[in-house]
């Protein structure tokens, strides 16, 4: 008798078997998830690197506001990292209600994804712009380099912290900022301005994929002499470690222009466009316009904005994405395209 | 003398190693999970997400359990008691998870499953969520834990050949039979290897998680990467602790694992 026979076929059956309640185990636990759901109402929301804090703040805000107003809990899910890399992950299948990510661009991408309806920008006032910052540097205790500008920076021998922009939309807001300096004063002379943030990104000593990332390098790694950061980052910073930094602000910046969208393909699958709707306008409340000036973002109510006047500097040369660089799909084709000024530069 | 010195040295290198280089790190994470006292440690280990965190992290590992040592054992069986052709292939096939980079192993998933994947229509249609969901986590830890059980699995029982179990065949007992009486003794300490070794892994999986898991706190955030997240947030002391949990668990597995190794050398002798 040959052991062989005497196995196979019996088995077989029991592999068969076996496969067969993998593939059930699977199908059991993928609804899980939505039976949890149907019970309150979830909304989940997917955000970039730095929001964490304000987000926890502004969720419970907003909880209490939607009981209030609507008599129903909702449960909101966060999900936070480098602003290119969020949107992709919605774009791969993680399936947000409500995207708020680090620049427009991030958000136009779910459009052309076929994923968010067209003219999502101007649903929302202020070009679904809740709040604003701009781009500062974060320097050790006693600026021991000296930093003052971003001429500084590109100097030979400082460290500098920056995360990539190929990932990070804080990244691609530094990259800008940076030219914009050096094409006020080349008067727009390309091969000069492309000459000066390579000399900037040669100082780069680490390069995370996300702003948060910078941070901790900069901060607990104490890697870098210069961090170039979100100015609410950079607040939040010293919040945080009181008296081990400064924050320098340079003679130019760039008003940057976080952007905040409902995924409308995703939150009619999950029925929830209203309350994902609700959730971004609310942000435009005086309430949520303080909690944001509170946490370090400016708020884009000028009014509110008045109210934190002696927290941020708000005489700085601010150039902006739309007057000097022609909107985000001719920034992005221009630095951030595979093979664009980025690459080009940073390759050598 | 001589030899006695060179022992010696060798064995103060070896120490002062396994000391800087594991002893140390684990030894900071208490440290520092406990700088702040009992109470914030506390308030981090029983913190809802941290909880949630948990409780995934245990029923990815579970369902991995399951399926692994079920897969090793059909794979073991199949290898060393059969012969047959593109044996060596199916041998090095199971074998991939381990050469292959954790992020690969999560973004086949996403190339799969996810919004841009052949499967996705097909999952849509049916309202199934794999990918940034809790199956995917499972699939994920599934893939990179694969090959354990079989790899210990494999070599104790080509060594014990097909002798014992061709006997009880001709005697007439059934596979089951042969199976429960003839084959597994002789593996059952090896499967245990296998099983805590898989548990380890499973448990502390980050790379191939991070990628298929969207990192929705409460809902698709295991243990490791709530650690990560609480590191990212400046919560050191709760990232610590959190993080202490594992290390804990890590213990409890080594000494089982040390256990289960003298029984297993004892049996061999």
């Amino acid at each position: 008798m040959n052991i062989k026979t005497l196995f196979t076929g019996k088995a077989l059956a029991l592999a068969a078997s076996f496969f067969s309640l993998i593939a059930a185990l699977v199908l059991l636990i993928a609804p899980i998830d939505a039976l949890a759901d149907s019970k309150s109402i979830s909304l989940t929301n997917v955000s970039y690197d730095p929001t964490r804090e304000l987000y926890e703040q502004y969720n419970k805000l907003f909880r209490a506001y939607w009981k209030k107003t609507k008599g129903q809990e909702v449960e909101i899910h966060q999900s936070h990292g480098g602003s290119g890399k969020q949107s992709r992950s919605v774009q791969e299948g993680n399936e947000a209600d409500v995207v708020t990510l680090a620049l427009e661009g991030d958000v136009d991408k779910l459009r052309k994804a076929g994923l968010i309806d067209p003219g999502w920008v101007k649903k929302l006032d202020k070009n679904s712009s809740p709040y604003t910052s701009t781009i500062v540097f974060l320097v050790r205790k006693g600026n021991p380099k000296n930093i003052k500008d971003w001429d500084d920076i590109a100097k030979p021998g400082v460290e500098v912290i920056t995360p990539d922009p190929k990932s990070s939309g804080g990244a691609q807001w530094n990259f800008l900022a940076a030219w914009a300096f050096s094409n006020k004063r080349t008067n727009g002379d390309e091969a000069k301005n492309k000459e000066f943030v390579k000399a900037i990104y040669r100082n780069v000593t680490v390069l995370d994929s996300g702003a948060r990332g910078s941070t901790i390098t900069f901060v607990e790694n104490r890697k870098g002499d210069v961090l170039l950061a979100w100015e609410n980052e950079a607040f939040l910073v010293q919040k945080e470690h009181p008296g081990a930094f400064e924050i320098i602000v340079p003679s130019l910046s760039i008003l940057a222009q976080p952007s905040v969208a409902v995924v409308d393909t995703y939150a009619r699958k999950h029925k929830t466009e209203e309350v994902a709707k609700a959730y971004l306008q609310y942000l435009y409340s005086d309430e949520a316009q303080r909690l944001q000036g509170k946490n370090f973002y400016r708020p884009s109510n000028p009014e509110i904005l008045k109210e934190f006047k002696s927290t941020f500097n708000l005489n700085v040369q601010l150039v902006n994405i739309e007057a000097d660089f022609g909107g985000w799909d001719a920034a992005t084709a221009k630095f951030f395209a595979e093979g664009a000024i980025f690459d080009q530069i940073y390759k050598k | 003398m001589q030899a006695k010195t060179v022992e010696r040295t060798l064995i103060a290198i070896g120490v002062a190693f396994i000391a800087l280089m594991l002893i140390l790190p684990l030894v900071t994470i208490l440290v520092y999970a406990l700088r702040q006292g009992w109470e914030p440690f506390m308030d981090a280990i029983t913190n809802d997400y941290a909880i949630k965190a948990l409780n995934l992290t245990l029923l990815a590992t579970a369902i991995t359990l399951i399926v692994n040592t079920g897969f090793g054992l059909f794979a073991a069986w199949t290898i060393t008691k059969f012969r047959f052709r593109g044996k060596q292939v199916l041998t090095t096939l199971i074998d991939i998870p381990f050469s292959i980079s954790p992020i690969i192993a999560g973004l086949v998933f996403i190339m799969v499953f996810g919004r841009i994947g052949w499967a996705y229509p097909f999952l849509d249609a049916w309202d199934i969520k794999i990918v940034f969901a809790v199956p995917g986590i499972v699939l994920a830890t599934i893939f990179v834990t694969f090959p354990f059980v079989s790899r210990e699995l494999i070599p104790l029982m080509q060594a014990q050949g097909n002798e014992e179990e061709e006997a009880a065949a001709l005697m007439g007992a059934r596979w089951f039979h042969i199976f429960r009486k003839v084959t597994f003794p002789h593996i059952k300490w090896g499967l245990m290897y296998g099983v805590i070794l898989c548990t380890a892994r499973a448990l502390g999986e980050f790379g191939a998680v991070s990628v298929v898991s969207g990192h929705l706190r409460g809902k698709t955030n295991t243990l490791p990467l709530h650690v990560e997240i609480l590191f990212n947030e400046f919560r050191l002391t709760a990232a610590f602790s959190v993080a202490s949990i594992l290390v804990i668990i890590a213990i409890v597995i080594l000494i089982l694992r040390n256990i289960v190794e003298y029984k297993l050398k004892q049996e061999e002798s």
